[in-house]
């Protein structure tokens, strides 16, 4: 009984082996005859279908705000599919709660890869959650583009050659932000306030590189299961810190602005990291206090004058090609959002995403995307140019100072780049930005 | 010395919450004598009406009354449906159902709210209040919030000690069997009970919403400590509950003042396990003697 | 011949499982693996609570301990995966024993509330420290194939082979246990401690030897979760998991093995079932992604309310098989309880 079942081990394995290399065959694109019919030349990749997947926290402590991304990546891909697709293809975009609990990520990620078949991985979210599965989307060659995530970590051709970022990593947000302050506010006392994570734990990291260390009074950081920061900003009061510099999520800069209340800690300037100041989110946390905060003003006056940074068009800018664009597929395909940050962002990706197919071919493989993106891709929507090649996975470099005036955000001066060195200069980025294609799409 | 006055008096805000779900935890566990896990669901749930009262009519205390009343209605209401036919039965099964609820009742927050943080109103101010040129780390709204919390457990202890219903409360938690041939209507008393835990609930949930934004999972942590003061004071010492509450809320706030907010919640598991392996029954519990 | 006897079956369930996992999908293999971890786990806490009658909500925390253990023994000193298990299964029971002792003395919902925050505040100690623990980020554990099995080897099958293997041995373990004078003393001491008091039987000690079963089950079952899901971080091992295990351990029947491999299947395969579901009939990402949850908790308090016994003891009485007295669920000893007049009545004045 047994001998039988070992003997069919060794043939299992080979019928596998045979149809692999059928399959290898199949999909090679140099050895089939060139024609513009499309194919299905990776798993994912019908004749009519691109299936890409993603894990995103819909339930559980991070879903409120981030839950928002996935969908509205999705409706910008409705708007492409309803505009004759890729290549004649229309995106199906699955993406699947983990609740931001790691072992789910890798759950539902083993699912989209081996059951579902997706051709790639796409805008993966969360720290703790994507370094769950990044290494295993390496291993089985699944392209993962774009993780949601401010790590450095992205950026690792050499053990990580399928993973891509997206967004400035927080070193590089820390570097800018911190390069603003030494520049305006020279001489000042300076406090952190910043989350105890890698967030907040790497966006110090790229303060420190530019703000000399005499001027650093405190350094507060929170958790965010912890509501009570309390005594964290008495300590910042205490030091005197005039200048606060903020790497926390909006529950924790409205907070922040509820304690400072508290303790009467009213003068300090508040910079923060674009993480945490989406200006509508920020006002909806404070609407409910705004009338205690002062004497009549909106919900917005609490968020006056908090100094950010941001990579794409201000939502308040309705000039902009880009807000226009967004806009309009947003009224189209998913009207009950609010029409904020998370939504701008999911749709930015997005668009960068369809850039990166256009560019890998008319019947991609895997390969071919992680190619098309080591080329080099065009900013699309973002301020600064994006830093992809071969030898670089991190996203885009750099971002522009502004701040938050009426409820919405206003540029205050030139976009500025840099890398995640501790040496790197922020410079200047003298460039155009791109506008929106008047189709919509790339 | 600044510092420490500031700790203090911002540690009496929460640790009154932590004491009002405690003493709604204690309420529970005198009269039927299961914990009930659902408690700061519960109290989310009814701030989720208050907070939909409050967007119709504009009107926070219009929300906190409603509040309040759905407070004692969902009390009855889970009591009469899903912990009646467990109130006899081992003290596994109460456990099990009353996380049932927690669940459910975070699912089901969810599906009609969603997930997004809402901005809840405060009673009154929240800009700090000053001894001199001293600011002193505190609201009027947090005054307030001690202040209602002490007039609920005010309240009970009056309700409990001189009032018929009281009586009978307290009768059929000490000996039901023997009440209940007394002419006590056991069943009616306990969902009585549990409507009143679920009232006190519901007022922490309004009183800390402020601070914690609301959201379905908003009193997991709050309940937590809460259930832990209830612990420490001793689950049949509504004493014990108050008490709890303020020891723990203003403890945690120098640990997390002096030492760093990581350390709290192991702090307070440290506090847990010391009080009750030298005071198993709790600081304030009576000691249960083992039948022979 | 107890132990022939469950050999025997293992044996025989391993073959059904070998067979099953070169039949079915890859993904099918890596569900079979993440239903093991769960057997463990469910399997030690049944054994805890259905035997010796103490409710833990905290055996998420020993997950906790076996996995880091795991992350670090293989970072720092390069174990083989066939050390790492029972090495992690050796320190959550060192873990369990100082539980188990601190708690000793506490009843009821005192010891559920201990345990509770127990699985609360865990995870902040990987926080507290992040260089030793990795902080948020965590740890990566790597775990590939023997050479032997060819390159080709799908490791989704490894991982299925590896956890399953573990879990039926842990089942035979526990089984032996359940039948043995050890067994029977926890049954003593959760049906009436007084009277085994009485009896000569040490209960404090069997109370914390409970624990620590349960315990090192738990911390195995946080090895094997390591080793499936390549990696540990704080954010794995949240109360969420502490309440799945219990709730798995509930639905499966309480006391019974059988009952911790259909809680486990339960727990792991019905919320995405019910989610696929829901968006297939267009309901949007958070909503669906919001009613399995709702779901879950009716699920809950039908089974104890209609079910008490769960879904072995469902089946048990299906097969008109009156259960053993090995394996009476907790939840059926109404009989056993005093009437709840005395139990009022030996407390002081209210």
């Amino acid at each position: 009984m047994n001998r039988r079942h070992r003997l069919r081990l060794p043939a299992l394995v080979a019928a596998v082996a045979a149809a692999a290399l059928a399959a290898a065959s199949c999909s090679s694109s140099s050895s089939a005859p060139s024609s513009s019919a499309a194919t299905a030349s990776a798993p994912g990749i019908t004749t009519t279908q691109i299936l890409i997947g993603s894990h995103q926290p819909l339930t559980g402590p991070a879903a409120p705000g981030y839950s928002e991304i996935a969908p509205a990546s999705n409706a910008y891909f409705q708007y492409v599919n309803a505009h004759g697709g890729i290549n004649g293809r229309k995106i199906k975009y699955t993406y699947l709660d983990d609740a931001y609990d790691p072992s789910k990520t890798t759950s539902v990620v083993h699912q989209l890869v081996l059951q579902d078949s997706v051709y790639a991985i796409f805008n993966g979210l969360g720290t703790p959650t994507h370094l769950a599965v990044a290494s295993y989307l390496n291993s089985s060659k699944v392209p993962d583009v774009f993780v949601a995530s401010g790590c450095g970590c992205w950026n690792n051709p050499s053990a990580l050659p399928y993973t891509f970022g997206y967004q400035p990593d927080y070193i590089r947000e820390g570097k800018i932000l911190g390069s603003y302050i030494k520049q305006h506010f020279a001489g000042k006392k300076i406090g952190y306030f910043f989350q105890n994570d890698e967030f907040g734990q790497d966006g110090v990291k790229g303060l420190s590189y530019e703000i000399p260390h005499s001027q650093v009074v405190s350094q507060q950081s929170y958790v965010p299961t912890n509501v009570n920061i309390g005594p964290q900003v008495a300590a910042l009061k205490a030091a005197g810190a005039q200048v606060v510099v903020l790497f926390a999520i909006p529950a924790f800069v409205a907070l922040f602005k509820l304690a400072s209340l508290k303790l009467s800690y009213n003068n300090p300037t508040l910079v923060a990291s674009n993480v945490g100041t989406d200006p509508s989110t920020l006002a909806g946390l404070l609407v409910a206090f705004a009338k205690q905060g002062g004497a009549t003003v909106s919900g917005n006056a609490l968020t006056q004058g908090i100094i950010t940074d941001y990579y794409l068009p201000s939502v308040g800018n309705t000039g902009n090609s880009w807000i226009a664009l967004f806009k309009k597929v947003h009224d189209t395909y998913i009207p009950k959002l609010p029409f904020d940050g998370n939504v701008l962002y999911g749709m930015a990706v997005a668009y960068t995403f369809v850039q990166a197919m256009v560019k890998a071919g008319k019947n991609p493989t895997r390969a071919d995307l992680v190619n098309a993106i080591n080329g080099g891709l065009p900013q699309g929507p973002v301020v600064a140019p994006f830093a992809f090649s071969s030898a670089n996975h991190s996203g885009v470099t750099g971002m522009y100072m502004g701040s938050i005036e009426n409820g919405a955000l206003v540029q205050k001066g030139p976009v500025l780049v840099t890398d995640d060195t501790p040496t790197g200069a922020v410079t200047t980025y003298t460039g155009t930005e791109q506008t929106a294609p008047a189709s919509g799409m790339p | 010395m600044r510092e420490f006055i500031q700790f203090t008096l911002g540690g009496i805000s929460f640790g009154m919450v932590y004491a009002a779900i405690g003493l709604s935890l204690v309420l529970i566990w005198r009269g039927t004598r299961i914990l009930n896990y659902a408690q700061g669901t519960m109290a989310m749930l009814t701030t989720y009406v208050a907070f939909t009262v409050i967007g119709h009519t504009g009107s926070y205390w219009a929300g906190f009354t409603t509040a309040l009343a759905a407070g004692l209605v969902l009390g009855a209401l889970i009591e009469r449906t899903v912990i009646r036919p467990v109130e006899n039965k081992p003290p596994l099964n109460a456990v099990v159902v009353t996380i049932g609820v927690l669940v459910f009742l975070e699912g089901v927050a969810g599906i009609i709210y969603g997930g997004q943080y809402r901005s809840f109103p405060a009673a009154f101010s929240i800009t700090g209040l000053h001894a001199g040129s001293l600011a002193l780390g505190i609201s009027l709204n947090d005054c307030f919030v001690a202040g209602a919390v002490l007039v609920a457990a005010l309240g009970l202890a009056v309700l409990f000690r001189y009032t018929p219903a009281g009586l009978r409360l307290r009768a059929a938690a000490f000996n039901a069997y023997a009440s209940r041939l007394l002419g006590v209507r056991v069943g009616r008393v306990l969902t009585l009970g549990w409507a009143l835990a679920g009232l006190i609930g519901a007022l922490a949930g309004v009183l800390v919403s402020p601070a914690t934004f609301l959201y379905p999972a908003s009193m997991d942590s709050i309940f937590v400590l809460g259930f832990t003061a209830a612990v420490i004071g001793g689950l049949d010492s509504p004493v014990g509950a108050v008490a709890g509450g303020l020891i723990l809320g203003v403890a945690l706030n120098y640990v997390g003042g002096y030492l760093g907010p990581n350390l709290e919640p192991i702090f307070g598991l440290a506090a847990l396990i010391l009080v009750l392996m030298v005071r198993p029954s709790g600081l304030f519990g009576t000691l249960v003697a083992r039948q022979v | 011949m107890t132990m022939a006897r469950h050999a025997g079956a293992a044996l025989a369930a391993a073959v059904v499982i070998w067979a099953l996992s070169v039949s079915l999908s890859a993904f099918r293999d890596y569900q079979m693996a993440d239903v093991a971890v769960y057997v463990v786990a469910i399997a030690g806490l049944t054994v805890l609570i259905g035997q010796s009658g103490q409710i833990s909500l905290g055996n998420g925390a020993f997950m906790a301990i076996g996995a880091y253990a795991t992350a670090l023994l293989q970072l720092h000193l390069n174990w083989p995966l066939w050390a790492l298990f029972p090495a992690s299964a050796v320190i959550a029971s060192v873990a369990g024993v100082a539980v188990g002792v601190a708690a000793a003395r506490l009843r009821g919902p005192y010891l559920a509330g201990a345990t509770l925050l127990l699985a609360v505040a865990l995870p902040y100690f990987a926080t507290q420290f992040p260089g030793v623990f990795g902080g948020d980020q965590g740890l990566s554990v790597t775990v590939t194939a023997p050479a032997a099995l060819g390159a080709t080897f799908p490791p989704t099958r490894w991982l299925a082979w590896v956890n399953a293997a573990t879990a039926l041995i842990v089942l035979v373990l526990l089984a032996n246990l359940a039948r043995s004078r050890i067994g029977r003393s926890w049954r003593a001491v959760r049906d009436d401690e007084t009277a085994a008091a009485l009896a000569g039987l040490n209960v404090a000690r069997l109370r914390i030897l409970a624990f620590v079963v349960s315990a090192a089950c738990a911390g195995l079952a946080g090895a094997m979760l390591a080793v499936y899901s390549s990696q540990v971080s704080p954010g794995a091992f949240t109360v969420t998991l502490s309440i799945a295990l219990l709730t798995g351990a509930v639905i499966g029947g309480l006391g019974s093995l059988a009952g911790a491999l259909w809680g486990s299947l339960v727990v792991v395969l019905v919320p995405t079932y019910v989610t696929d579901v829901a968006t297939s009939h267009g309901l949007s990402g958070a909503v669906a992604a919001n009613i399995p949850v709702a779901a879950y908790g009716v699920v809950l308090i039908a089974v104890m309310l209609i079910f008490p016994e769960g879904i072995q003891g469902g089946l048990r009485r299906f097969w008109g098989i009156t259960p053993p007295a090995a394996t009476t669920p907790l939840t059926r000893l109404t009989l056993r309880r005093r009437p709840p007049a005395s139990e009022h009545q030996e407390e002081g004045t209210t």
